[in-house]
């Protein structure tokens, strides 16, 4: 449980996908002028983050990885396919857009007409292959990680999108020196947003280091063995004084 | 330019400057940025988009008549992405190092904005030769700003170009160090990269004011 909290808080505020990594900018930028259509990209991030990053994880770990095909008989144990996986991944994730674009389309038009063409983008979202890839890199051990990555680093790109976009509406009243207008500034500003994330690094390292009881020093270990000694030794005198009477 | 007639010579030129990728387009930001704390990560970044678009695009201008227009988003995805997996395993096999420090932004080249975009707006209607030129074209637009950016944040970060101390040894107070200078940590730290590119979009600005944008 405290690895699923851990790994919640790290992808939204230590590794933010923007902040950190910079993935997903293209959008970001793109779509960052108004605050109404930032929220309904930074869900439909979520969403697909949400279902491709474990989708990717079953076939990374049942397809891809060194060994993965084990299941299928012992004379595939040998196979590594992850060389393999840029292809796949992309693949599911091309797949998954296109799905969420037509539950989009039925379900909510408003949506649909206000993402206009940048839902079929997401496709080619870097954030989107990113949170594949860093959870192929990472190595995440289980499926229910692998959702909650998802899930968090959407919502880490989420607030992103969400603060630059509440950002830039108000800085059109402000007076910006012409040449960095729009995009210079957006820019500059998400540099210093990025230097503020960076201040939540500290959040969770604070625990890192390994209780004591659990690791104890290699002085303390000697002085067990010698006291194990002195009882063997003190049972062998004892035993040998029973004999010799 | 007897080689190439002037309007295949601007297909190249213009990208790199009033016309670039990054600065003007705004496409293919995203793995520009996390890999320019070093020089030579930058020009690998650089020389693999240069041959993955270059490349690229002439697949898709040959194929371009005969790909069924809704499905052609996933046919270019598989086109880059065989591309992309050759530029890995290439890595892999003669620059392990690099390709550790790279890790998934290689793969991040599938989703670089810069390739679907010309892709889409470029070699879906143009022959090969002119793709092929676009293609380079843009990609070393992009490149000439990875490479600025790397240039900048290796020298005042660390001092070194592509791991050759040019300011000096800071441990052993030579060179520049004996004047009391000191790294610039601040470069190394991934934001910095986002103030770097906010600049030169100042400077490209300032120079051209007809890229100005309306407020």
């Amino acid at each position: 449980m405290l690895e699923h909290v851990e790994l919640f808080f790290k992808s939204i505020f230590i590794d933010n996908m923007v902040f950190a990594v910079f993935l997903g900018m293209c959008s970001y930028l793109a779509v960052s002028k108004k605050v109404s259509t930032a929220v309904g990209l930074g869900a439909a991030v979520i969403f697909v983050l949400a279902v491709t990053v474990p989708l990717n994880w079953l076939l990374d770990q049942y397809l891809l990885q060194d060994g993965a095909l084990a299941w299928l008989g012992p004379e595939f144990a040998d196979y590594n396919l992850s060389f393999l996986s840029f292809i796949l991944f992309i693949a599911t994730i091309a797949t998954m857009v296109q799905l969420v674009e037509i539950v989009v389309e039925k379900f909510s038009p408003s949506l649909y007409n206000s993402l206009g063409i940048f839902l079929p983008l997401i496709a080619v979202n870097c954030a989107i292959l990113g949170g594949s890839l860093f959870m192929q890199a990472r190595e995440i051990p289980t499926l229910g990680l692998a959702f909650n990555y998802g899930v968090s680093s959407g919502i880490g790109w989420f607030l992103a999108i969400l603060a630059i976009a509440a950002i830039r509406e108000k800085i059109r009243y402000s007076n910006v020196p012409a040449p960095l207008r729009g995009l210079g500034i957006t820019f500059i500003i998400t540099g210093l947003m990025g230097i503020g994330f960076q201040s939540f690094g500290g959040m969770l390292t604070g625990d890192n280091e390994p209780p004591e009881e659990t690791a104890p020093s290699t002085a303390e270990k000697i002085e067990e063995k010698e006291i194990k000694k002195e009882i063997e030794d003190e049972k062998a005198i004892s035993y040998n004084e029973v004999k010799n009477k | 330019m007897a080689l190439l007639s002037k309007k295949d010579a601007n297909l190249i030129l213009d990208p790199l400057a009033d016309n670039n990728p990054i600065t003007i387009q705004v496409l293919g930001i995203c793995s520009a940025l996390a890999i320019t704390a070093e020089l030579k990560a930058s020009i690998v970044m650089a020389i693999s988009v240069i041959f993955v678009l270059g490349v690229g695009n002439v697949v898709i201008s040959l194929m371009r008549n005969i790909i069924p227009s809704k499905i052609r988003i996933i046919v270019q995805l598989i086109v880059v992405a065989t591309l992309v997996i050759i530029v890995d395993q290439v890595l892999k096999a003669f620059a392990y190092e690099l390709s550790k420090t790279l890790s998934v932004f290689v793969g991040l080249i599938i989703t670089n904005c810069i390739i679907m975009g010309r892709f889409e707006a470029f070699a879906l209607g143009n022959g090969p030769w002119k793709s092929f030129l676009d293609g380079i074209g843009n990609a070393l637009g992009y490149g000439v700003i990875l490479i600025i950016v790397g240039f900048f944040r290796e020298l005042f970060g660390t001092g070194t170009l592509l791991g050759y101390p040019v300011f000096g040894d800071p441990i052993a107070k030579t060179g520049l160090y004996a004047t009391g200078y000191e790294n610039n940590g601040f470069m190394i730290i991934p934001p910095a990269a986002l103030i770097v590119v906010g600049i030169i979009i100042w400077v490209q600005r300032s120079r051209n004011k007809a890229l100005i944008e309306e407020a």
